[in-house]
């Protein structure tokens, strides 16, 4: 089986400290997984080093073949200034940015299918209303109907559904397993772990190191998690220097 | 004192009139634009800054050359777009903000321009400088800003929807491999180029009010970023038109009339804008069905 990204031996971090501490493995091209841990636990951290925002400190992260534009994106909300003067029509139509680039128009065909995203994601009627005029779980909506558009084959998604409504989170669910179904592959950032049971064959279980990694009826153990839950924060100034992998 | 002499007689009888109006047209048509788009990207006061750190330059020039256009012109640019790249590479180089190196930066320009005009030049430069002369505006500055004006709306053209996207989702910019940094260079240059044209003729304190007080006002009245701009723009041109008016008739230095006429349309937008404003704020209409 191909996979999309392999890591081997892979450490990410900051300032020398690492915060995805020697992963090795690979997502499958077509695979959806899903990404649990506890806060600090690195996940965030992995995602950055999948998209090549952080480069990692040691091992080897190759992207086979992948090209930044083939990758989408959700990042935690923290950088999108929501107050912004802008449609929802105009922000969904960004996701055709691989077309329409710097200054190319937006053609009758693509704001047809701008519409159908919205209407996919629930939000029908909604393009001319200003983003600003929006609540926390309408906005996902519209960034997940911007994914739409942008029809990548790989999808990283960072606590899509944290802060959002249980109706919101499932209507946005079923968009990522469709997405799974049309054999996208998808990494997704998660918190609650009925749905990942449900809806995720595979699990990264994360804890500045990886816990476990594979099916997730073998990886969600509760021993896993409590493992997981004791190795998390655990920053020390004065850690030693590393004397595992490749260096 | 009919309407006819007061509005409109004072531009048919004098051609000095006539330029500034002009020259104010021309202002408004580039500063609208790039003044909306430096308050949505939260740096109204990079604006201000980048005002002062004209200003070195512009002395420079005129020590060289005295008081040449061209050589003030160029002298003002280079200073801005020095200050401009200095405080931008070390907010994306060093953890500092740019806010803050701006603020390093611009300081530095603007005590070294007042030590030049100081020991160079007599209070009269320095006033020209400071304040500017739209009522002397001739041809060849007449044909800068012009010419300023034209660029800044093509070279808009070209990087608005970089700009926009950069502003409000830059993340969304990155990871589809869209030109950030080049961008935000582009768009910190035509400030500078706006800000040299404005200087000419109101002067390197005042330049930026043109900038400003417009797209602040536009704030109120519109809530999407091109009729943010269109209103910006407006309001710029007709704050020129009526301070023009009031300095011919009230015999005021014509730089703080046009301002301070910016500066009453914003005080009445913040009172009684149709949107956002206090009116709006404590004189509630009644709530809608749905």
């Amino acid at each position: 089986m191909t996979a999309v990204f392999s890591l081997s031996d892979v450490t990410l971090g900051y300032d020398r400290h690492p915060a995805v501490h020697h992963l090795t493995g690979s997502f499958a091209t077509g695979s959806l997984t899903a990404v649990v841990g506890p806060n600090g636990s690195g996940k965030s951290t992995l995602l950055k080093g999948l998209i090549g925002r952080l480069a990692p400190l040691d091992g080897r992260l190759e992207r086979n073949g992948l090209r930044q534009s083939d990758i989408a994106y959700l990042p935690q909300q923290a950088e999108i200034d929501r107050s912004f003067p802008i449609s929802v029509m105009d922000t969904v139509l960004l996701g055709h940015w691989r077309t329409i680039g710097l200054f190319r128009p937006v053609t009758r065909a693509q704001r047809r299918q701008a519409e159908e995203a919205l209407l996919a994601v629930g939000l029908d009627g909604f393009g001319r209303r200003p983003i600003a005029s929006l609540s926390a779980g309408q906005f996902q909506r519209v960034l997940f109907a911007r994914m739409l558009l942008q029809n990548c084959p790989v999808i990283l998604l960072d606590e899509p559904f944290t802060a959002i409504d249980a109706k919101t989170s499932a209507d946005l669910l079923r968009v990522v397993v469709g997405w799974h179904g049309e054999g996208r592959t998808v990494v997704a950032v998660l918190h609650d772990l009925d749905q990942v049971r449900e809806n995720f064959p595979d699990t990264l279980v994360m804890a500045r190191a990886p816990v476990a990694w594979g099916a997730t009826g073998e990886v969600l153990r509760a021993e896993h998690l409590f493992r997981a839950r004791q190795m998390a924060e655990q920053w020390d100034d004065r850690a030693p220097v590393c004397r595992r992998g490749s260096r | 004192m009919d309407v006819h002499a007061a509005l409109i007689q004072p531009f048919v009888e004098f051609e000095f009139m006539r330029r500034a109006l002009v020259a104010c047209l021309a202002l408004s048509v580039g500063c609208g634009p790039v003044g909306v788009l430096l308050v949505l990207r939260r740096m109204s006061l990079v604006g201000d800054a980048l005002s002062h750190a004209v200003l070195p330059g512009a002395a420079i020039g005129f020590m060289i050359a005295g008081l040449s256009l061209v050589v003030m012109s160029l002298g003002g640019l280079v200073a801005g777009l020095v200050v401009a790249i200095l405080s931008g590479l070390v907010a994306r180089v060093t953890p500092q903000r740019e806010d803050a190196s701006f603020a390093a930066f611009y300081l530095i320009s603007l005590a070294l321009g007042v030590l030049i005009v100081a020991t160079h030049g007599s209070n009269v430069d320095l006033m020209h400088v400071l304040f500017g002369t739209i009522l002397a505006v001739d041809d060849a500055s007449l044909l800068l800003v012009v010419s300023i004006a034209t660029l800044t709306l093509f070279t808009l053209a070209v990087v608005g929807r970089a700009l926009i996207v950069e502003c409000f989702d830059p993340g969304f910019l990155r990871a589809v491999g869209g030109p950030g940094a080049v961008v935000h260079f582009v768009f910190l240059t035509l400030v500078v180029l706006n800000l040299v044209a404005g200087f000419h003729a109101l002067g390197t304190l005042m330049a930026v009010g043109l900038m400003m007080l417009p797209a602040a006002v536009a704030r109120f009245w519109a809530d999407e970023v091109a009729t943010l701009a269109a209103t910006s723009s407006a309001v710029a041109f007709a704050s020129g038109y009526a301070g023009l008016l009031l300095s011919y008739h009230a015999d005021l230095p014509s730089g703080p009339a046009i301002i301070l006429v910016a500066g009453g349309v914003y005080i009445v937008s913040v009172v009684a804008g149709p949107r956002g404003s206090l009116w709006a704020k404590f004189m509630p209409r009644r709530h809608l069905e749905a």
